[in-house]
Order: structure tokens, then sequence, then C-alpha cells
């Protein structure tokens, strides 16, 4: 048995120690907003943050986050960055399938808390991780653009 | 054969194309010849269904709810589909609700999404029902004031009687409506297009986006059951391999472990039929992973073991050396070319590799058997046919299986053939009463694909002293789709030539266009725009060669080319497959050609002086119904780096029914096209897939995607048919790509990907 917290809520789960986080998610807890696609790390579908930074739950054993906070998307709506991300994805349609955005928002919502606002690569190495067969990347650009300008109006 | 129905659902296409006999399949799997000469949606298993009671509900509160039965792949169809109803039926988008369809072509008509063929075949039935219930609405209306119809109007979700003002709510005439004769025929009344609210609008978003952004959106992926078992499958290596032996103990002492259960392979031609091999079903996912690599297999790889990606692309550059069985010919090439001066002559080859569609949703099926019934949740494009391949598998009647459509996480043509779905259901047999998840890996997914054909293509030009071609042989040889469902098919089937070989459309007195025959030793399937990939970046690099012979501009040089706008018939060009379309509604039209060309080169303000080291490359095509052509510029460095600048997308699809969703189209369009033309190959070795995962088997990511995708939607008109629109950005892409690389460096690329320019 695992004490982890997800999403500020602490959960008992019974997966064995080497069990990736995201089957335990996914499996476990029936939190299946966090997407298996590759098992790898090389396509950033089960983006999640450890304690506000991003990382791939596919190869990460559900016994290295105990201590830690994690937050998945289903919990982006409640953060102010999250939402903002969120909310940009929308206005500008970024979707196609939609399968992998969940993954893409978390490694923006991630990028845009580290970096308010970020430069050209500064995106491009926090979201090359992250693939979109879909092709969705100039909306992805220009919604982190989008969430990052509203972000510094609201500040301010 | 396991199926009919699945692989004859396709097959009607095939046959179709092949002149005699139409086949037509029936819900029930009943096959009936028909005379040739149906068209369109006609041609399609189901057909269409314009039965306002199937499609619109309307609770007495005015929630107008409308039945997407298209699965929603990423284009946006299940909110098209149902928007274009709303408009026509003047509901208030914002009191509409889009539930999904079962499987169920009976009742819905044709659910098959693939093949470009939404818009295409659904829109006018989509217009009439929401139109009809409409004036079901109005008629309501007028019987209830006890006035004459022509006195009431439908407008945003009331009936308003014009004289009076007197209004009715849509929720207080709906059980009245319900009542009446659905109109028909000349009494139903279409609205004319200046009065369309969301059709060309895009002012409706997709109905999923806001549950996409949290995490709530229900892929396949993501049915979630009370009791629910995990399976993985061991599929053999080399396809046609079977398992000679299994070893399960190690397997079955995994924690979590609970089951092993063989497959069996398929028989005949592989069809949609499981690969075979031995499942791991287990409490979680992970735990069948680890059981799976516990098991210890020997395979027996069959006649396949020998397929090897280098001695085979030899063989197709000999068969596109050879002469072959031409499938049009005017004039005499042959003689043409032979009686040419070397000086007149320009031939070419160009190889394009196999390529695996890498869905991020790998394929996945729920699904659970009782006695009498077999119930699925799943992500497929072809609902029906999964329908059909569970139900025979099973030995169930069709009325037995119940398939529940989620979203899929991407397509791309890989999930319009359900041997998932038909894995999954053989698992949950083997588990009654317990719903079992069959999860594919990325492994499994790019090792065990239906993939892109790998071809070589030959073209051969004599020159008249303009530079213009007198002369022009296409031979392509590709191991064909048909081989899918027949076994031993060798030769490219009319769909396939008929995807911008056969059909192109130049005025050139020799024309001479060839098909060889080749083996097939891999599963071959359609991919996004199919064989126009290959026959396109053939052929429009082919172009762009002869234009740089005649010393002329590309884009003047292509607009020569075509000629004068003039609309040709598919038929004048040996081509009487033309999408399963009418000769007569759908001309190729060469006018419409010209002006996604020149929309194309404005947007990337062609001619103009481009820095050092940059070039641009123009590419067209008519594929799928509709005109696109693209400009690619390109950045090249000293070292051989190619930065995609910016791209130019233009499409003339005809009436423009979702401008937003064309436009998401395009750009993914043109991001796929460049995966596959800077990144992406499937090879084999002993008859194996190398490629495991995104480490080998390379797509496009966002640092080098181009920052500029401009889409240009040409000629929106609601006179000419509907064009396709998920495939057609993509042919165009990796000429255009190559072409802008020569313009930069003067290197001509013939085979893809692009590994290097210098």
């Amino acid at each position: 048995m695992t004490r982890i917290q997800i999403n500020g809520k602490a959960q008992s789960v019974s997966a064995p120690d080497e069990t990736p986080l995201l089957w335990v998610l996914r499996d476990e807890l029936g939190m299946t907003g966090t997407k298996f696609g590759c098992g790898m790390a090389l396509c950033g579908a089960c983006t999640i943050h450890l304690d506000g930074a991003p990382i791939r739950a596919c190869v990460t054993p559900v016994s290295a986050v105990a201590g830690h906070a994690i937050a998945t998307i289903e919990s982006m709506e409640k953060d102010r960055v999250g939402q903002a991300v969120q909310q940009a994805w929308v206005e500008l349609n970024v979707a196609q399938c939609g399968y992998c955005q969940a993954g893409q928002i978390m490694s923006a919502a991630a990028l845009l808390k580290a970096a308010p606002k970020p430069s050209e690569s500064q995106i491009d190495e926090a979201m090359s991780g992250n693939i979109c067969r879909c092709g969705t990347y100039p909306r992805i650009r220009a919604a982190i653009k989008l969430a990052s300008s509203r972000l510094a109006g609201v500040t301010k | 054969m396991t199926s009919t129905t699945q692989d004859l659902s396709r097959r009607t296409f095939l046959q179709g194309s092949l002149g005699g006999l139409v086949l037509s399949v029936s819900a029930s799997g009943a096959v009936q010849a028909a005379e040739a000469k149906r068209y369109g949606a006609a041609t399609m298993p189901g057909g269409t269904v314009e039965d306002p009671l199937v499609f619109v509900s309307i609770a007495p509160d005015g929630t107008v709810t409308l039945v997407a039965h298209r699965a929603e792949m990423g284009t946006g169809i299940r909110t098209t589909l149902p928007m274009v109803l709303a408009d026509e039926l003047e509901a208030r988008w914002e009191q509409v609700k889009v539930t999904q369809a079962e499987a169920n072509e009976a009742r819905y008509g044709n659910q098959n999404v693939d093949g470009s063929r939404s818009i295409r075949h659904f829109l006018m039935p989509m217009r009439r029902v929401g139109a009809a219930a409409r004036q079901m609405l109005e008629s309501a209306a007028a019987a209830r004031w006890g006035v004459p119809l022509p006195e009431v109007k439908a407008i945003q979700h009331q009936v308003l009687h014009l004289p009076s003002g007197r209004r009715l709510g849509y929720g207080e005439l709906a059980a009245g409506a319900a009542r009446l004769p659905v109109p028909q025929g000349a009494s139903l009344k279409l609205k004319s297009p200046a009065d369309f609210k969301y059709i060309g609008k895009g002012n409706v978003r997709m109905v999923d986006l806001e549950a996409i952004g949290k995490g709530q959106a229900r892929f396949g992926m993501d049915a979630h059951l009370p009791g629910m078992v995990y399976a993985v499958v061991a599929r053999p290596p080399v396809v046609g391999g079977k398992l000679r032996s299994v070893r399960s103990d190690k397997a079955l002492q995994v924690s979590g472990v609970l089951k092993v259960v063989q497959i069996p392979g398929f028989t005949g031609a592989p069809g949609f039929q499981p690969l075979g091999g031995v499942a791991v079903v287990a409490k979680n996912t992970w735990a069948a992973m680890q059981g799976r690599a516990a098991l210890e297999i020997e395979w027996d790889d069959g006649p396949n073991g020998s397929y090897e990606s280098v001695s085979y692309r030899k063989t197709l550059e000999a068969a596109a050396r050879a002469p072959a069985k031409a499938s049009r010919s005017e004039g005499d090439a042959l003689a043409a070319w032979a009686q040419a001066p070397a000086t007149a002559q320009l031939s070419a080859q160009y190889y394009v590799p196999h390529l695996a569609h890498a869905s991020m949703e790998p394929p996945v099926a729920t699904v659970r058997v009782d006695a009498e019934l077999c119930e699925i949740w799943t992500s497929v494009q072809n609902p029906q046919a999964a329908l059909a391949g569970v139900a025979a598998a099973l030995g169930f009647k069709s009325e037995q299986v119940k398939v529940n459509v989620l979203l899929l996480g991407g397509g791309f043509g890989r999930k319009s053939k359900p041997d998932y779905v038909v894995e999954a259901a053989i698992l949950a047999k083997a588990m009654p009463g317990t719903p079992v998840k069959l999860v594919w890996t990325r492994d499994d997914d790019i090792q065990h694909d239906y993939l892109h054909t790998v071809s070589v293509e030959h073209l051969e030009a004599v020159l008249r002293p303009d530079g213009l071609p007198q002369s022009w042989l296409h031979r392509t040889a590709a191991p064909s789709i048909g081989s899918l469902f027949a076994p031993g098919g060798k030769g490219q089937l009319e769909f396939e030539t008929g995807m911008s070989a056969l059909n192109m459309p130049f005025s050139i007195p020799h024309v001479r266009i060839e098909g060889a025959e080749v083996e097939a030793h891999a599963r071959i399937g359609w991919f996004r725009s199919v064989s126009n990939i290959p026959h396109v970046f053939a052929a429009q690099s082919f172009v762009a060669e002869l234009a740089h012979r005649a010393g002329k501009d590309p884009k003047q040089f292509a607009l020569e080319l075509l000629g004068p706008p003039r609309k040709i018939s598919p038929a004048a060009l040996s081509d009487h497959w033309n999408y399963s379309e009418s000769p007569e509604l759908y001309p190729i039209d060469t006018g419409r050609m010209r002006d996604v060309i020149e929309a194309a080169t404005r947007g990337a303000r062609w001619g103009r002086k481009l820095p050092k080291g940059h070039g641009l490359g123009l590419a067209f095509a008519y594929s799928f119904l509709s005109y696109t052509a693209t400009v690619v510029e390109v950045a090249v460095d000293a070292k051989g780096e190619v930065r995609v600048v910016a791209v130019d997308m233009a499409i003339d699809c005809g009436p423009q029914v979702n401008p937003e969703r064309i436009r998401a189209q395009m750009e993914g369009g043109a991001i796929m096209g460049l995966s596959l033309a800077l990144s992406s190959e499937i090879t084999f070795e002993n008859g194996r897939v190398k490629q495991s995962n995104f480490h080998d088997y390379e797509v496009l990511r966002h640092a080098a995607s181009p920052r500029i995708i401009r889409t240009h939607l040409v000629n929106d008109n609601h006179a000419v048919p509907p064009g396709g629109v998920g495939e057609p950005p993509v042919p165009p892409v990796a000429p255009a790509l190559c072409n802008a690389i020569f313009a930069a460096t003067g290197k001509r690329i013939r085979e893809l990907p692009v590994r290097s320019v210098v």
C-alpha cells in the first residue's frame, strides 16, 4: 500500500511499487484524463505535475511519488495558470482529436508557471516532448502566447 | 473468412470501381447485386437515412438532441453534421445536445468514417432532415393556431405567426410535430445559402472542446467499467506467422495476471481478422504487459519471414523499369519515347517507404460477452465492420452485438480496420461476464499496423521544343490494398491508380499509365490520402523537374501544363472510379485547380526575392474530389539542415461547411505531410518491422513544426457538390517541400523521408 497525494487529496493505492503512476491513475483510480501514448516518455500524452514540474507518468514508478504533490489534468480547472491555458485552448479551437491535449496543456501550464513570458525557444524546449499527430502545433504555440498575455494582464 | 460485411464494405468501394456490378451490403449482411452506375452514398453499405425521427428529438423544455451517426476522430464531424442539421432546423445551437449513435447502419445509414466522405455523402441528407423537421414544427404551429401555413415561420427555436406575432417554442410543438407526415421531395424547402446561420460561418465550436481540455472527454482508451480486466497480446512478429509453442507458467506467476488465452491467426487474406497470438489478461494494464514480457514463445514465421526492405526496394525498382500492363493509353507514349533524341527525354524514379499511422491513441477496445449479448466500447472509424467482425468471430447474430462508439484519439485510416475489436471480443468470450479492455501498446501499433504501401514511381516524358511534354508515362510499382482481401492480390486496383496516377489531367497527346504487379508481404492498408501520397509526390516532383528543364518558373509551367480552365470527365482519363462519384457531377475542373495554385502562390508571395538559402516550392493535387495546392518555404543551412519556414495551403472543396475545421484540417495535413516527408519510415528485416516507438519511428514535433501555416479557402460554392477535406491536404505537401529544397539548393530529392540535402 502506497500513500500518494493527487490533486490535493491523499490516496492509498495497492499497486506494486514499480507500477508506473500512469496505470495507477488510469486503472486503479479511474482517472482517465492522463493518457497513454507510448509507455517510454517519448510522446508526452501522460504528462502530469510533480511538485509543479512536468513529468511523464508512464515511466514514473508509483513508489517514487510518495511524499510529493501530484497534479493531473483533472485539477487544472482550479489552477490559475491551468485555467488560463484551458481557456486559451478553447478560444483558439486548438484540439482536433484531442487525445494528446491533456498532456500538451499540462506541459504548457508547467512552462507558464516557470516562465510566464516564454520565448519561442523556451516553448520549443518545453513542448517538443509532446507529440500531436493531428498537427495542432501552430495553434498550441498561439494558445500558449494567449494564455501568457492573459495571465500577465491579470497579475498587473 | 471469419466475416463478410466487414471485408465487403471496403470491397463495395473496390468493386464499384471495376465496372460491371456493384455489391451492396445491407445491415443484415445480405449481399445483393445491382446494376452499376450508382454513385456516392448509394455505393456504401447502409446508404443514407433521411428520417427526422431518427436524428432529431425535442424535449418539452426545448432541448434539441441530435444524433451524430459518424464517429469523431479529429475532423470535427461529430459537431459539423449536427450543426448542418441544426442550421436547417433553425435551432439555437445553445439548446442543442449531440448524442453519439451506436453501430446501426440500417437505422442511421452508412457510418464508415473513411475516404473523406462524411460531408460529401451527408451534407445534403442532413440538410434535408433538418428542413423536414423544421417544416413539421411549422405545420404543427399552423395547425395549433388554425392559420395558413405560409403565415408561419421557424426562427431560432420558435415558430412565429407573422401577422400576429404569436410564438410557440420548439418544445411546445415537438409532440404534435412528431405525429405529422415527413415532408419529402418537392415539398421540402431547403434554406438558401444566404440564410445559413452556422454552415459556412465557423461560429460553432466542437462539442467536445471543453471536455477535451479538462481531461473529461471519453476516448476508447478511457472506457472504465466495474470489474474490468485488462489484456495485451503477443502477436506473431511476421504477418501470417503462427504460434509454434508457448510456455506461460512464468507469465501466470506475475502478480495480477489472471489468464493466458490463445487467439487464432487469420486464414486466407488478412482482412480485418486478428493476427493471432497469445494474450495475457490481468487486473491492470501494467500487470498484463509484465505478463506478456514473461511469455516464452516460439513463432513459425511462414513465407513472409524473408521480407526485407532493402532488397524489396530493388524488386520495386526493377518492376518500375519493366514494361507493364497499361490501364490508360492515349497516342503512343512508348513509340514517342523510343523515337525521341536523348536531349528531349526526361525520366526519374521516386521512392516512398511504408508508413505507420501512429494515432496518439493506440488501438483499444473494451468488450463484455454474456451468453446472449456482446457489448463493446471502442474507438473505431467503421463501427458496423466492428460489429460484423465480432458477430462472425463469436457466432452471434448481429442483433446480439452492441457497439458503443467513443471518441477516437486519431484514426487516419488505421481504425477503419477493426481487427483489435475482434481480438478483444475473443478474449472477452474467454472471460464470460467480465469486461475486458484490450490495449495495444505503442510497439504493438507500430509493429502490427496496416501499413501505407511502399512504392517506386517511374516517370518518363518526351519534351517539345517549348519544354512542355508531348508524352507522359507513369508506371507505379507498389503492393496493393487488394492483397488485404484477396490472397496473392498483386496489381494495384483502380481506386489506387485512380488516386493521381490514372487521372493525370494535363493535355498531353501521348499518355501511358501502367501498374506493375508486385507481391505484398505486410498488411497493406490505407493511410490518410492513400495512394495520392506516392503518386502526387512523384508526379508533382516530376512537373517541377520538367519546369527546370524547360527553364521556366515552376508556377508558370504548372499553369501552362494545366491549360485553360475546362472540365474534364474522369472517364475520358480512363478513370471510371472517381472516388465513386458521378463523372457528370464531379468532373476535374482545371479552372478550380488554377484557382488554388493562384491562392497558395499569392499567399506565399511567389516570385519575391528570398533570403540566401531559402527556396519556395509548389505542388498541387486533385484528391477526394477537392483541389489543393501547397507552397512550402524552406531554409537550408550550410550543413544541409532543412527548416520549414512557412507553408501556404489552399483548398477548393466546393461548399465550405465548417471553414474553421477545414482550416484545422489544412494545418494538420501540412504537419502530417511534413512528418512523412522529413521523418517517418517503416522498414522490415527478417519479416519484422524494425521500428517500435517514437524514438525510431519519428514524427514531427513542436520545434521542427513551421511557425507559419497560412490556409486559403477558395471558391466557397454550394452550386457544386462537396469534396473531401480530411485527406486532401496531405498529398501536395511532400513534393512542395522537395521542390522548395531544389529551389534553395539545386538538389533534387527523389526519395522520402528527406535525410540529408548535402
